[in-house]
């Protein structure tokens, strides 16, 4: 770090955790005679370059959609990221910034979308805007008229291929005669002007040029969008060899603010709140678009009886399986690391790679593997014991099923940061109770746990964080089960996280704005217990630092 | 000094950026073939298909003189097409299984496809009803695939007429110790609609009745009604506490492999199966799936597997013309049955590769009385808490207060 270049690697690990703060007294006083290396210069240049290329790169969908707004913040960070790593002034933000452009981008921004989105009713139905709903609503309603013909298509132009007019030359199956159609209509050609394949297919027609495929699927848009007006409807495409006598039976009339279809005089009238066409009957039309809802979302959580009924006997057990896996695996790991720290133990290094096997192994194959052992009838665990237990069948036995897998998932991780913790705790410290008489039992009370605790204290706080949202363990194993016979929603193994899952996308498609909603309360709840712990944490270090 | 230093770095930071950005929007250029004047077809499918259709979609390129992308889309085919379609960064075509229908249509991402009267009949009925939807024809189908029963003929020569013979066959293989196991039909700790489907059926449940035009009505909900809570009750009796046939420890994970191992001697699966069957050497025959005694016929879903046309693709006509002229050709067809052995839906197709493979007109004939699987987006209401309500009878609950709780859980998600 001989230059004052912070590369956006080194400051982003750790936000907040970080040297970030605790420089700048030194970088004050070198900062005007920073010696400029070859290395740092070099490095400066990638990274900088990086940055403008990256810019460069976001800017054309930026320009391509037209959101100025967007290109201007762009544009301006880009320009201010230059400008402060090319000034020798402002040291202290050559290190925070990188870091808090990444906080911005990756969690402040998520954070801020996914509570935007818990006021919508984004969603399958509701994705897009309301003229996406209507184009989709037309474009679905185009029939073919009942008993008309197919005809052979040709696409062509009288002027050049690649701009002028476009033409379908469409032949009669009936009578062989070929028309061309535009915008205006069918107009007969004469069959001496035409060559016409036995298929029916025009390949050439005087005054016209005929387009090949690769010519006409250049044009794509403009081919879907010619409709050539019939008496029975409108000649479409159907591809670009094929055209169809087409009626699009439902269409929107900006009048009523409602669609009508055209056979059976039904309407489906606009509703701003639900964002969909509803007709009288309260029927909805499939395509719906994307609207606020206000709070619906969170009163919806709150006052929906099968959602609210089962949430206090989840979140309880929620609390209880991240309490038992985080502390679970903390005992076990931590234990494990005791023994092998003793100095009397030998081939302590064979035991630790033989410990640490199973955080080796993908989790979510392990969790697989487990759930085929937990199986009643053919599971290694019945087989192997002689039992006849229905683990996943009954509340407890599936509880005490999953945690045991996560013990065995989770130890490892505790073991590994114990070891690396109880190697930094100075042996005098032992030593010296030793020395005034502790029993091994009283100097680990009092001096080995607490000064562990206050190393790990925020790696247990975040694993009980991880632990608390755990969708995988639960959703590879029991995926909730076992469930009550009257209520196929709320297993006895569900966290909140995989109960919502469930909530928001086992229904009836996808419900985004809702899932939001309820990672909202989720995050609250996270949020609170953390922030005690930390504060209780911290409290502790003052104590023993 | 100093400004003279940032100055140079800057100059060098535009410039590798504008060299990277250069190299950048070299290399598509360079991919695309010279003659590929026209546009661009790009093809989402899944891995297997994928590499099957690439040859074809290159022919297609080629002869039409434009250039066509097939991009494996591995995981969650469905739900990125529709995502990407909504961000404009969609494909043209997609390749998946007809009860995506309704959520592809509610969400605007497909247009129906225009097919001629003489290209609809060259395909199997039930697979041109499978994909019509609202009255509209959205996909065209390339492969049909149903459940049936697979017997192990060593252990069970003959096609059992009813469950009840089966289950017959089943205990007497059982007392002499020939098997462990009735039957593997796969329900696992939170059921499996799909595979219960067939005997729920022949007991007289049903999920969504029909409404005029031939099209499931997701107002009248079957499951919750009386012939529902009867139907359970005889696929209770079969369950855990009853006769033992049904387990929950048969799922997914397990019940070809217990097949295979001769454990059991009947197999309820699909084509899916039959290649592991080969694999473990065993004779094995294929019937339809039988029903209760004095019940209904055993109704297996029908799936189909189709081409789609993307709403917000770049290039709808050239979609267009791929999915309605040419994937309606045999040929390309049987290329998609050799990648994965699904019976084809065209009926040349079928026809031509039938020589070959016995299994497919077994298959078919079971899945003969079939039902098309619904494709309204309601379906995807039924399926979890019917699959519970399914796996909490056979550990012995009692169906009738169960299945009332699954209708009014799915009637509470249908709109």
């Amino acid at each position: 770090m001989s230059t004052p270049l912070s590369g956006p690697g080194s400051a982003t690990q750790a936000p907040g955790q970080g040297p970030v703060g605790s420089r700048p007294p030194r970088s004050r006083a070198t900062r005007d005679h920073a010696p400029i290396t070859l290395t740092g210069l070099a490095g400066k240049v990638l990274l900088l370059g990086l940055t403008a290329g990256i810019a460069v790169w976001a800017a054309f969908p930026l320009i391509d959609t037209g959101k100025w707004a967007g290109l201007a913040l762009l544009a301006a960070t880009t320009a201010g990221l230059f400008y402060l790593y090319l000034t020798p002034r402002h040291i202290p933000a050559k290190y925070l910034v990188p870091g808090t452009l990444f906080l911005i981008a990756f969690q402040v921004f998520p954070v801020l979308y996914t509570a935007s989105t818990a006021f919508t009713n984004f969603g399958d139905g509701h994705r897009g805007g309301k003229d996406d709903a209507i184009v989709a609503i037309q474009t679905s309603s185009v029939t073919q008229v009942p008993g008309s013909a197919e005809y052979a298509l040709s696409i062509a132009t009288k002027g050049d291929p690649a701009t002028g007019a476009l033409l379908f030359l469409v032949t009669d199956p009936a009578t062989g005669t070929v028309s061309a159609g535009d915008g205006g209509g069918l107009r007969q050609l004469d069959a001496a002007d035409v060559t016409v394949t036995p298929g029916g297919k025009v390949t050439a027609a005087d005054g016209y040029t005929v387009l090949n495929f690769g010519q006409a699927s250049a044009r794509s848009r403009e081919i879907t969008d010619l409709v050539v007006p019939t008496a029975g409807g409108a000649l479409r495409s159907s591809g670009l060899s094929r055209a169809y006598e087409g009626k699009a039976v439902r269409a929107y009339e900006a009048g009523c603010d409602c669609v009508r279809d055209a056979e059976t005089g039904q309407t489906w009238t606009a509703d701003q709140e639900l964002g969909a066409f509803v007709a009288a009957d309260g029927e909805r039309l499939a395509q719906g678009w994307k609207v606020n809802v206000g709070l619906s979302n969170f009163t919806r959580v709150l006052t929906d009886k099968n959602i609210s009924g089962p949430f206090l006997g989840t979140l309880i057990w929620n609390f209880a399986f991240a309490v038992a896996s985080t502390g679970g695996t903390f005992l076990l790991g931590m234990l494990i690391a005791l023994v092998l720290h003793s100095p009397r133990m030998r081939g302590t290094n064979v035991y630790r790679v033989l410990l640490v096997l199973p955080y080796a192994m993908p989790s979510f194959a392990m969790l697989l593997a487990w759930r085929d052992m937990f199986n009643a009838d053919f599971g290694l665990i019945n087989n192997l014991f002689g039992l006849d237990v229905d683990w996943f069948g009954q509340p407890w036995t599936a509880r005490f099923a999953v945690i045991l897998v996560q013990l065995w998932l989770g130890y490892p991780y505790m073991f590994l940061v114990a070891t690396g913790a109880l190697q930094a705790i100075p042996r005098e410290l032992t030593e010296a109770t030793s020395v005034d008489g502790a029993s091994p039992w009283q100097s680990f009370r009092a001096v080995t746990l607490p000064l562990l605790l206050v190393a790990l204290s925020p790696l247990l706080i975040s694993s009980f964080a991880y632990n608390f949202n755990n969708f995988n363990a639960i959703y590879l194993t029991t995926e909730g089960a076992p469930f009550p016979a009257d209520n196929p929603t709320n297993g006895a193994t569900d966290l909140l996280i995989t109960y919502t899952y469930r909530l928001a996308f086992g229904g009836q498609g996808a419900q985004f704005g809702f899932a939001a909603a309820i990672s909202l309360f989720i995050f609250a709840i996270v949020a609170v217990v953390s922030a005690v712990s930390f504060r209780r944490t911290r409290k502790q270090e003052e104590v023993y630092s | 000094m100093r400004i003279r230093t940032a100055g140079v770095v800057a100059l060098f930071a535009l410039a590798l950026a504008a060299s990277g950005c250069g190299g950048d929007s070299d290399e598509p250029a360079a991919k695309e073939s010279p003659k590929a004047v026209g546009g661009k077809l790009v093809i989402w499918a899944d891995d297997k298909r994928t590499a099957a259709l690439k040859p074809f979609a290159e022919k297609f390129g080629q002869e039409n003189g434009v250039t066509v992308e097939v991009q494996a889309v591995s995981k969650d085919l469905q739900t990125n097409f529709v995502t990407a379609s909504q961000q404009g960064s969609g494909p043209d075509v997609v390749v998946g299984a007809h009860d995506w229908i309704g959520n592809l249509v509610q969400n605007g991402a497909i247009d129906p496809v225009q097919l001629a009267a003489e290209q609809k009949s060259a395909f199997n009925e039930t697979a041109i009803k499978a994909v019509t939807f609202s009255g509209q024809l959205y996909g065209v189908p390339y492969a049909q695939e149903n459940l049936a029963l697979i017997r192990n003929t060593e252990l069970a020569p003959e096609a059992p007429k009813t469950i009840e013979d089966l289950v017959a066959t089943g205990k007497q293989l059982k007392t002499a110790k020939k098997a462990t196991e009735t039957l593997c039909l796969q329900v696992g700790q939170n059921g499996d609609a799909y595979h219960i489907y067939p005997l729920y059926t022949s007991a007289g449940g049903y999920l969504f009745g029909t409404g005029a035009n031939g099209d499931y009505d997701p107002k009248d909900l079957g499951v919750g009604k009386p012939a529902s809570i009867e139907a359970f009750k005889k696929i209770g009796a079969l369950g855990e506490k009853g006769e033992g046939v049904l387990k929950r420890s048969i799922a997914d994970t397990n019940s070809i492999a217990t097949f295979t191992s001769k454990k059991c001697a009947y197999l309820v699966s699909g084509p899916w199966a039959v290649a592991d069957v080969k694999k473990a050497n065993i004779k094995y025959d294929i019937s339809a799936i039988p029903g209760f005694a004095g019940g209904k016929e055993a109704q297996p879903f029908v799936g189909v597997q189709a081409f789609y046309v993307a709403s917000k693709g770049k290039n709808k006509a050239l979609a267009q013309e791929f999915v309605a002229n040419y994937t309606t050709t045999p040929e390309l067809a049987v290329a998609l049955y050799n990648a994965e052995p699904r019976p084809p839906a065209l009926t040349a197709a079928l026809d031509q590769v039938k020589g070959s493979d016995p299994d497919l007109a077994k298959f078919q004939d079971a899945g003969r009385n079939g039902q098309v699987l619904p494709a309204i987006p309601a379906m995807a209401a039924i399926w979890d808490p019917f699959g519970k309500a399914e796996a909490a009878v056979i550990g012995g609950a009692d169906p009738t207060s169960t299945i009332t709780a699954a209708g009014k859980t799915i009637s509470g998600q249908i709109k």
